[in-house]
């Protein structure tokens, strides 16, 4: 089963909608609450990196009997050195977007944490694409 | 996961009112009800007994099944218990002496407001929360719909709610002690346990964590009410105050809004309304909130003082509650009262089982059958127009592509389906008026100024 959504840059009280809607699908298939949990945490992360961070996005999602695999796909400045984007702590989140609680450099090492496979790629000045697999 | 024993709804629908009109329908929070051949039938595993449909039908076809006041009668000992709020509700001019005289002269022998003990309850919550730390924010058990929400929608929350019993539970076993200290042996005692609201109503009679209760029947607040309301008068009365000596002012506050909250934790939060309560619960689900201690969360709009069994007006009500409360003493000076003797024997009572998760959303345990249903939905909602008219009998066009997809209902259900394939002459015009007769029966096409709508109805 397939599931699309469009993201928006700079509309951050739409970040949430795809981890919602894909949150109320994995209940309706019976897939297990923490499992659940991780996804939704993953999804919004990477949601709200492309609002944030980035100019506009897409989400594409294939969920099958044993997994979800997620691919989000923007439009922005790309990510320069990955391995450092990583680590904990590491942001450049500008001011404003600090003063609305986010940029606290956590948004990645969470999605780490919360995924079963993690695969970043960038081309700076153009587009960042973020693909996660999770297991059920 | 799932538990065996199906939970009791005391939510009922009466098929000789209703008049299959959809506003419950709409209005249920868990969407766990359709209309079938004209009526408005509850599916018992997504109902949480928040009584949304109970307030919101307009024929009052939708009604609690509910133990007969004569039932006292049988008893030596009738003993009421009733949630403080009760009081709440009276208007000014009647003073708790009066009411409590009113209870005497229906029949009670003995009355007793379920928050006198509240103090206990307080401590064992306090002392379960500062020891655990792993299952954070700890939610209160207080609102048994909101209990029952968790379990079925909220799985994954269901180690957060604090393994306390409830009020009433404790309210109940200390009238009992109090009245086997009088000397009355266990089979003279009736305890009757007045309900604010549909939930507690069922959650005495099946509670959450499949224990027995000890109540041997449950009234409906409103059919007290009345009672009272028949039996009360101004004149001066005996004065009863004697039997609120254990009452606190932390009791009487209990069941409004930050009755419980302001008590526990550094950071805690108070949420009324089910559908605010929803909205809190899929942030916290996705945590998506900071850290936070305790959640108090209700059901209803101004907590128990918007009971669906109670009369008057909530924010009148929750007024004169506070203003009430101001009499009374804080627990904390409770300290050395006579109550602490109860201690040993309540403290044990208190303690309840972990909650279980019962979820009802799944739409096939079968994984793979659960995809297909899924996949199918979404081809369905392409076919359907997306303004939820619930002409269909569904609460809305999304609910609708899963009754379809789970058999439950047909394409032909949606009327912008049927008209289409009329105009493609898939379907005769009789067979299409046949379907809407089924759904709705023959009478809503039938010409009625008795109709819902009807002359002099409106404005
Ligand atoms: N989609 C993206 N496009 C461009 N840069 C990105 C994108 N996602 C992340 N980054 C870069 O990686 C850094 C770290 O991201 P991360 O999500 O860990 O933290 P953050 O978004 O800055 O703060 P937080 O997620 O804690 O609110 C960001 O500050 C940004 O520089
Ligand atoms: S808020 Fe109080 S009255 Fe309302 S459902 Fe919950 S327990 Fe019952
Ligand atoms: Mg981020």
């Amino acid at each position: 089963m397939e599931l699309d959504f469009s993201i928006e840059g700079g509309d951050f009280t739409q970040a949430g909608q795809a981890s919602s809607r894909v949150k109320k699908v994995l209940k309706q298939l019976g897939v297990d609450a923490k499992c659940i949990k991780s996804i939704v945490i993953a999804l919004y992360e990477a949601e709200v990196n492309v609002v944030a961070h980035a100019y506009k996005g897409q989400i594409h999602i294939q969920i099958d009997k044993d997994k979800i695999q997620t691919l989000i796909t923007d439009e922005g400045p790309g990510i320069p050195d990955i391995a450092m984007a990583m680590t904990e702590g590491f942001s450049t989140a500008s001011k404003k977007v600090r003063e609305m609680g986010f940029g606290a450099g956590m948004g990645l090492p969470n999605i780490k944490k919360n995924t079963d496979e993690l695969k970043i790629d960038s081309v700076v000045g153009q587009s960042t694409t973020v693909s996660m697999v999770n297991y059920f | 996961m799932s538990t065996t024993t199906p939970t009791y709804h005391a939510l009922k629908v009466d098929a000789q009112k209703c008049i299959g009109c959809t506003h419950c329908m709409t209005s249920c929070p868990t969407e766990a009800i359709r209309i079938r051949n004209g009526l408005a039938v509850i599916e018992q595993k997504r109902c949480v007994d928040c009584g949304r449909c109970m307030r919101e039908c307009p024929a009052k076809a939708i009604y609690a099944e509910q133990d007969d006041l004569d039932k006292i009668k049988s008893f030596k000992y009738r003993v009421v218990l009733f949630p403080s709020v009760m009081i709440g509700q009276f208007p000014e001019k009647y003073t708790e002496d009066q009411i409590y005289a009113a209870l005497l002269k229906i029949g009670f022998t003995h009355v007793y407001e379920v928050e006198q003990p509240i103090g206990f309850l307080k401590d064992s919550i306090r002392e379960y929360c500062r020891k655990d730390k792993t299952y954070k924010p700890h939610i209160s058990t207080f609102c048994p719909s909101v209990v029952r929400l968790i379990q079925i929608r909220y799985p994954s929350l269901v180690d957060n709610v604090i393994p306390r019993k409830s009020p009433q539970d404790l309210g109940a076993c200390f009238a009992l002690e109090q009245m086997k200290k009088l000397g009355a042996k266990r089979e003279e005692i009736g305890l009757f346990y007045v309900t604010p609201c549909i939930a507690k109503m069922s959650s005495v009679k099946s509670p959450a964590d499949g224990e027995e209760s000890i109540v041997d029947g449950i009234i409906n607040m409103n059919e007290l009410y009345n009672r009272v309301r028949k039996n009360i008068s101004t004149a001066e009365v005996p004065d009863t105050s004697d039997q609120r000596e254990n009452l606190t002012r932390d009791g009487i506050l209990w069941s409004l809004t930050r009755g419980e909250a302001k008590h526990f934790g550094e950071r805690s939060m108070a949420i009324d309304g089910i559908h605010n309560v929803i909205k809190f619960l899929e942030r916290l689900e996705n945590e998506e909130v900071p850290d936070l201690d305790f959640l108090e969360l209700r059901a209803c709009d101004q907590s128990c003082a918007g009971g669906n069994l109670l009369s008057g007006n909530r924010f009148l009500t929750a007024e004169r509650l506070e203003h009430r409360a101001k009499r009374y003493k804080s627990s904390l000076k409770f300290k050395d009262h006579p109550i602490q003797e109860m201690a040993p024997v309540l403290k044990s009572k208190l303690i309840s089982e972990p909650l279980k998760a019962n979820p009802a959303f799944i739409l096939d345990e079968n994984r793979e059958k659960a995809l297909e249903k899924m996949s199918k939905m979404q081809r369905i909602i392409c076919f359907l127009p997306g303004i939820d008219c619930g002409a269909c009998g569904a609460p809305n066009c999304q609910a609708l592509a899963e009754d379809m997809a789970c058999q439950q209902a047909k394409m032909s259900d949606c009327v912008f389906l049927q008209q289409t394939w009329q105009e493609e002459n898939k379907i005769s015009t009789s067979k299409a008026l046949n379907n809407m007769e089924k759904k709705w029966g023959k009478d809503r096409f039938k010409a009625d100024c008795n109709k819902r709508g009807r002359r002099n109805e409106g404005f």
